[in-house]
């Protein structure tokens, strides 16, 4: 047995870089700590300019992944709002893997409950829409439950490995299409009959998009009330030593339990909103361990561990696949050499080598980044003060 | 009779390849402490290697072709995975979740690389046509790809463990799997043994990458046969004991049997199409609740 009680929080920022940042902030010396150039303000800020961004018709030719280059087309819209969900689902996996430490693969598995429990009970049972959610949240639950529960009983790898059994698990029930619920791969298409006008159809991309930034701010608060309560600093405790919060004389296993679990719920709401956003639900696009994997990557590339870092990696990573295979299609693209061309054409290349490139050279994200510069301003102040 | 047999023949072979993966992960993961994510690239890379050459060969060769094609993707998943190791896992030594994560990471590149180039169609192996075909023991039909299957486990069982145990370098590797931080005070490097690892892992993976192909799924590769593949192996790994050898063997015995025997008997009614992969989670969960520690039970972290 080597090293049982290894530290697992070396993919964020070095601790003493995030102790040496927050004491310089508070101290406030050399009067400008860097907390308050960021602000405060920051998320609510960010929140009304994205709720204001349907009624910005702003031409931005070249970086936009819809085909008609305007920030409030229909289609950069659906992006927008895809990223939005996708970075919900971050945040719920980021109390899990980057709060708590615990790296699991069955994340997608509460997606996929989330939007074909939805699905079905709206399409083939006919249910009322909010009794299908209502439905759709408490199987969520009841299933977190149980496979938190047996997956918990073992640690590190084997946890991650189980996770990853019953994800596939539940990827292939959907695929066998049971009592012919699930409609397989070709996907269950959602009946609108059901739902609310306001939220069917192109007519009301714009509602969708505030539904899902809704979603977003609503999955933030909680992530938020969560991490920061003293639940929260146990889960930080069991990620940096769980042997050591078991002496102090905590339980860890409920806990982790309840990090699972609300890591589950989040991603089963998450589910909900994609189905009402995307309108079919396809079990390559909502279940399938890559999706796992792209959470994964979402979370790093942001920032393990910084709520902020897991919205903002979702978002960078939704909005470049969008974005890639909207490149792959452009006439310039076709004069590229050949080996470059095969390779650029699967945005999953790009978006794993730019995942290889954080973990080798930028462990802490995006997130990470944003503390590196801060520091180095403040220092740099600091300096100049002197 | 004589049919279950035949599939009793079939899911021994099926874990035996499960065998080849898992034997390479739990090494690894016994003296490194990865779950190595990549190791379904190391396999697809492997049997893309094989293919090529296999498409030069007339009729695949015969039975000294076949030989070569299965050298070839031994040694393509070695130096991939070997390289691997090089590259990547060697400047995290000291951050074992990123090695982890950068695991994750090349096997998206390397599936991204393998569908860009050769596109998301399977691609067809030729294979001589004895490996086709099936012999007749009595009233017993058994394809011969089965023993195929069957003799590559039991010649890597048996070669891991003589090297293990004979060897100065398998001395080593069981040493440091036991404790690293003492192999390494003595003062052996024992980073030469972590290629290795990897390497010998990569080999078994290319190997099973082929012959997976061959025999379960009519000689057809694609770019994601790999991580289908892998999922299985670390359930495998998981059920075997994690780190330990003889764990996987007999724990992928028992999976292939279990997938094999429900897949027969449960697949063909409508909408059990997966009741194999699925038996294969539900075993999954009912040893972790008896046994946590799995099969073999040693280490458990």
């Amino acid at each position: 047995m080597s090293s049982p009680a290894r530290s697992r929080s070396d993919t964020r920022p070095a601790l003493t870089e995030v102790v040496a940042y927050r004491l310089s902030a508070r101290s406030g010396a050399a009067g400008s700590a860097p907390r308050s150039k960021l602000g405060r303000g920051a998320v609510p800020g960010v929140l009304v300019l994205l709720a204001l961004l349907p009624f910005a018709g702003i031409r931005i030719p070249g970086v936009l992944p819809s085909a008609v280059p305007v920030l409030n087309s229909i289609g950069m819209l659906e992006v927008l709002a895809l990223c939005f969900v996708f970075g919900s689902v971050a945040l719920g996996y980021d109390v899990l893997f980057g709060y708590t430490g615990l790296l699991s693969f069955a994340q997608v598995l509460y997606f996929a409950i989330g939007v074909y429990v939805t699905d079905i009970a709206v399409t083939v049972w006919h249910w009322p829409f909010l009794a299908a959610v209502g439905l759709a949240l408490a199987s969520a639950f009841a299933v977190a439950m149980l496979l938190g529960a047996i997956a918990l009983r073992v640690r590190g790898i084997a946890f991650t490995m189980v996770t990853l059994a019953f994800a596939q698990a539940g990827y292939y029930l959907i695929n066998d299409n049971p009592h012919n619920l699930t409609s397989g791969q070709t996907g269950l298409v959602m009946a609108t009959s059901r739902l609310p006008a306001i939220l069917v159809g192109v007519d009301h991309t714009r509602e969708l998009y505030w539904l899902a930034l809704a979603y977003l701010a609503f999955a933030y608060l909680v992530v938020w009330v969560a991490t920061e309560s003293v639940t929260g600093r146990v889960w930080q405790a069991i990620r940096e030593n769980e042997q050591r919060v078991s002496v102090i004389g905590l339980h860890p296993a409920p806990f982790k339990l309840a990090a699972f679990v609300l890591g589950s719920m989040v991603a089963a709401g998450g589910g909900v909103v994609y189905l009402l956003v995307i309108g079919t639900a396809a079990p390559d696009a909502v279940a399938s361990a890559t999706l796992s994997v792209s959470l994964i990557a979402m979370v790093v590339l942001g920032g393990l561990g910084t709520r902020w870092g897991a919205v903002l990696g979702a978002f960078v990573y939704v909005y470049l696949q969008q974005y890639l295979v909207k490149l792959a299609q452009e006439p310039s693209f076709a004069q590229l050499p050949v080996v470059a061309r095969d390779a650029l054409s699967q945005p999953q290349f790009l978006l794993g080598l730019i995942f290889i490139l954080f973990v080798l050279f930028l462990p802490g994200g995006l997130a990470g980044l944003g503390v590196r510069m801060a520091i180095r301003r403040h220092r740099r102040s600091e300096a100049n003060a002197a | 009779m004589s049919t279950f047999t035949a599939i009793v023949i079939s899911g021994i072979a099926l874990g035996a390849i499960y065998f080849l993966v898992a034997s390479g992960l739990s090494l690894i993961y016994g003296l490194m402490d990865i779950l190595n994510f990549a190791h379904g690239a190391f396999l697809t890379i492997g049997a893309y290697a094989g293919l090529e050459l296999s498409l030069h060969l007339a009729n695949g060769g015969g039975p000294i072709g076949f030989l070569a094609v299965l050298l070839v993707a031994a040694v393509a998943g070695a130096a991939v995975a070997a390289a691997a190791e090089v590259l990547l896992i060697r400047p995290l030594y000291e951050r074992p979740v990123s090695q982890i994560l950068i695991t994750i990471g090349l096997d998206l590149v390397v599936v991204g690389l393998l569908l860009g180039v050769f596109g998301s169609d399977s691609r067809q192996i030729v294979v001589p046509i004895w490996l086709t075909r099936a012999t007749h023991v009595g009233s017993l039909s058994i394809p011969n790809g089965d023993f195929a299957g069957l003799a590559a486990g039991a010649v890597v069982y048996a070669g891991l463990g003589l090297f293990l145990k004979y060897t100065r370098f398998g001395l080593v590797i069981r040493a440091g799997a036991e404790n690293r931080e003492m192999v390494q005070a003595l003062g052996i490097d024992v980073s030469k043994a972590f290629t290795f690892v990897f390497g010998l892992g990569g080999a078994a993976a290319g190997v099973a990458g082929l012959l997976y192909a061959v025999v379960f799924s009519g000689s057809l590769v694609g770019p994601t046969q790999g991580d289908q593949l892998l999922i299985f192996a670390f359930i495998v790994v998981v059920i075997g004991g994690l780190g330990s050898i003889r764990g996987s063997a007999i724990a992928g015995i028992v999976v292939g049997l279990v997938q094999v025997v429900s897949q027969y008997y449960l697949g063909s009614k409508s909408g059990w199409a997966e009741a194999g992969d699925i038996s294969v989670v539900i075993l999954l969960a009912l040893v972790l609740s008896l046994r946590p520690g799995g099969l073999a039970g040693a280490k458990q972290r």
